[in-house]
């Protein structure tokens, strides 16, 4: 298990625990939280799994591919620390990891 | 049983009813009903990660189960609606329950349609719609299918398709159509998936009409052709679309036909019931105002908060912007906007390349765009879509020039 931290859009933080190979999105969609639509279901097709890495590995509040960076750019509230979390993967190393929910489109 | 909400349907829809209602503060009671057995689960990667063993069926649940239990939603599932009194306003279930509802929310969906020929109730027969139908795919996978025969060449055909050649099977694609993709796209981007198919090793058979399934023990083993032919198949899946599930409704006196008829708010003709997703024909503004129904998770996500917010008191009318993908090989298509009925479509870029995309014009406006892995064209996209933009086709072929450029 991998121990984060997942703010809710009313500002609440919750711990969220994690499987390493899976993706950030299905921990929080794992986890008792509303928010996260994730529509796509991962498939990077959507933007609805937008988050805001707090806090975590230098390297991980970038994009980490074209798509998502595209994706993300349909957001009205894309940040320098966006990212979309179905396409973060979980692993031991992101133990530790603090992100916000970013507010709808 | 009794519930302030009765959501007739687990799926998709039905699952964003019942988080709208309780996100927009539905304090009534709610209660889902269900035809499987399983919790809400997402349906477009059976085609795909699930059909191809990259995904656990629990990685599909929409949320957990204390998900649903936290917020006193109840699942009633293993059992349909067949009948609806809209007077008494109650419903009456397969299993003989019967349960009253303040409002009822419709979002059974669709069934697959099923060949007519003969032979088309043999085993190895499949239709790919619920986890249960992949199941069934995927034990005969195990137990040594290797000839699989495709019929229907839209998205759940090809996907089909694609994820079993990728698990070693020869494939034979058979479309009743000239090409591929013919109720959905444009004749480039047709083209283009039928080629790549092709060079996966997928044997594609176009404006063939399947005559009959040929069985031996009760088991499919051939799919007979219109000219006489026979293809030979260990197991046959047929993805020819699907008829919405609405009967009861419109034995009711709701309106509608192929679909149940909805207003911009998704209600129905009858007093308070509502119909979203798959099965609800409503008046599109993407579709220049024609009474569509929209086969997708985006009509079912937003249509259901829709809903939700006119029980809730907040009426909002549904005019989101139809979006859609479908994965293929390496191939992700990402589609914006609603192409029926276009009179125009240029292709930007180059299909060799695959990356590229096919923008979609009717009366020389921007109606949509397929992307082939191409996903910035998709994001920008969606803003020529919902204007309705007039944009120079020679402007839209270019490639070199972004689309938030136009």
């Amino acid at each position: 298990m991998i121990n984060l931290t997942v703010k809710t859009r009313d500002g609440v933080a919750h711990a969220v625990e994690g499987l390493a190979g899976r993706t950030l999105m299905e921990a929080i969609r794992k986890a008792d939280l509303y928010e996260l639509v994730a529509m796509c279901g991962g498939s990077c097709s959507c933007a609805t799994c937008h988050v805001f890495v707090e806090a975590g590995p230098s390297g991980i509040d970038v994009p980490a591919s074209e798509d998502e960076s595209d994706l993300l750019d349909s957001s009205d509230y894309r940040a320098a620390n966006s990212r979309l979390s179905c396409q973060i993967v979980l692993d031991p190393d992101l133990a530790g990891l603090v992100v916000q929910i970013a507010p709808e489109s | 049983m009794e519930a302030d909400v009765v959501i007739v349907g687990a799926g998709h829809g039905g699952a964003a009813a019942a988080i709208a209602l309780r996100q927009n503060g539905f304090a009534g009671s709610v209660v889902m009903i269900g035809r499987e057995a399983d919790l809400p689960y997402e349906r477009p990667p059976l085609s795909k990660e699930y059909l191809a063993r990259g995904k656990d069926f629990e990685q599909l649940l929409i949320r957990p189960a204390h998900f649903w239990a936290d917020r006193q939603i109840t699942m009633a599932l293993g059992r349909e609606v067949v009948a609806v009194d809209p007077t008494n306003k109650r419903v009456r279930l397969s299993n003989g329950e019967e349960a009253t509802y303040g409002t009822l929310i419709w979002a059974a969906g669709g069934d697959p349609r099923r060949l007519s020929c003969a032979g088309a109730d043999l085993a190895g027969v499949h239709a790919v719609r619920t986890r249960g139908d992949v199941d069934r795919l995927m034990a005969e996978l195990d137990a040594g299918a290797t000839r699989g025969v495709v019929v229907g060449g839209g998205y759940i055909g090809l996907e089909a398709a694609a994820v079993l050649r990728k698990l070693g099977c020869s494939v034979t694609l058979l479309e009743a159509q000239p090409r591929v993709l013919a109720r959905v796209a444009g004749t480039q981007l047709a083209r283009f998936y039928q080629e790549t198919h092709r060079a996966h090793g997928v044997d594609i058979w176009t404006g063939v009409s399947v005559e009959r399934l040929e069985g031996r023990d009760g088991r499919v083993c051939g799919v007979g052709l219109a000219d006489g032919s026979v293809v030979p198949a260990d197991l046959v899946i047929v993805g020819i679309g699907i008829a919405a599930c609405v009967a009861p409704l419109i034995a009711a006196g709701a309106a509608g036909s192929d679909g149940v008829n909805v207003d911009e708010q998704c209600r129905t003709s009858l007093l308070d019931v509502y119909a979203i997703g798959d099965c609800a024909a409503h008046a599109n503004v993407f579709a220049a105002g024609a009474v569509i129904r929209l086969e997708s998770v985006q009509n079912a996500n937003d249509m259901a908060v829709a809903a939700a917010k006119a029980i809730c008191g907040m009426p909002s009318a549904y005019k989101a912007t139809p979006w859609f993908w479908s994965n293929q090989f390496d191939l992700k298509l990402q589609t914006v906007g609603l192409s029926a009925g276009h009179d125009l479509s240029l292709l930007r870029g180059d299909p060799a390349t695959r990356s590229f995309s096919v923008v979609y014009l009717r009366r020389g406006r921007f109606v949509a765009i397929d992307c082939v892995n191409c996903t910035k064209d998709y994001v920008q996209a969606k803003r020529l879509v919902e204007a309705a933009a007039v944009v120079a086709p020679e402007r839209l072929a270019d490639a070199v020039i972004p689309l938030h450029d136009m």
